[in-house]
């Protein structure tokens, strides 16, 4: 049941990747991602991990596309990818690199030793995840430090000048 | 429960479509996509992993990463707004700038 399940969301996920690469519209590459992102949440509640399934659609699905979906329509692109392509061999070549790599892949993870008997999942938020206030809080409050940075650096960067 | 191999095949599939779509499109909204794409693959093998040691550290480890996303998805927009006001095109062949 959970093996049928996980492959089901797989093939979604593989497809929506798909569909993101080869699709030459922008905004369906975006709706693509989101299907992606939400099949990615969809493995993690698989997992027993329903705090980072939310987390996940809240800050990718949601935040980070709706970023992408405003910067999308900002910018009315398209107009790139029509006309002939000034690098096309080079392209090309993009295709048997891509095939190198997914079998690079393949045989680190056929030859990495096997897991040893898996626990129970850890239970969400209130045990497991309080790590975060205690092993990892000094990353956690540096994390903060990075938002804020990362805000002042694009209003800086977005600031229309006079 | 489903074999942490299964979740790794994924993740390699779905790193690999990633950057084929880094290197293949010409767009550059849609090469930070398939960075994200690339992201999130990167994510599920991390949580694949963390299921191993049964503790919660691959799951803050993965907030820890979304937390980064978010920040370089905001400053990589904002980059290329400034790109495409000061150029009025957003090809990535145009910007070779930087180029050695």
């Amino acid at each position: 049941m959970a093996l049928a399940a996980f492959l089901l969301i797989a093939t979604i996920a593989v497809a929506a990747a798909l569909g993101l690469v080869l699709k030459r519209n922008p905004i369906h590459g975006a709706l693509f991602l989101v299907v992606n992102l939400g099949s990615i949440a969809a493995l993690y509640l698989l997992m027993g991990y329903e705090f980072l399934a939310f987390a996940q659609v809240i800050v990718y699905a949601g935040a980070i596309m709706v970023l992408f979906v405003f910067a999308i329509m900002v910018l009315i692109p398209g107009k790139e990818e029509t006309g002939p392509d000034p690098r096309r061999p080079w392209r090309l070549l993009a295709g048997p690199l891509a095939a190198v790599l997914l079998l690079e892949l393949v045989v680190v993870v056929a030859a990495r030793r096997a897991a040893p008997a898996a626990p129970p999942p850890p239970p969400g938020f209130p045990a497991g995840l309080s790590i975060l206030f205690t092993d990892f809080l000094f990353p956690f409050e540096l994390t903060s430090v990075l938002l804020l940075a990362a805000m002042v650096g694009v209003l800086l960067l977005a600031r229309r000048r006079a | 429960m489903i074999p942490e191999a299964y979740y790794l095949a994924l993740s390699a599939v779905l790193f690999t479509i990633g950057v084929a779509g880094v290197l293949v499109r010409r767009n550059p909204l849609v090469i930070f996509m398939s960075i994200e794409l690339a992201v999130n693959a990167a994510n599920l093998a991390l949580v694949a992993f963390g299921q191993r040691s049964g503790g919660a550290e691959g799951q803050a480890l993965v907030l820890f990463v979304m937390a980064v996303a978010a920040a370089e998805v905001s400053v990589g927009l904002a980059i290329i707004v400034v790109i495409f006001r000061a150029r009025q095109r957003l090809s990535i062949d145009d910007l070779s700038l930087l180029r050695w």
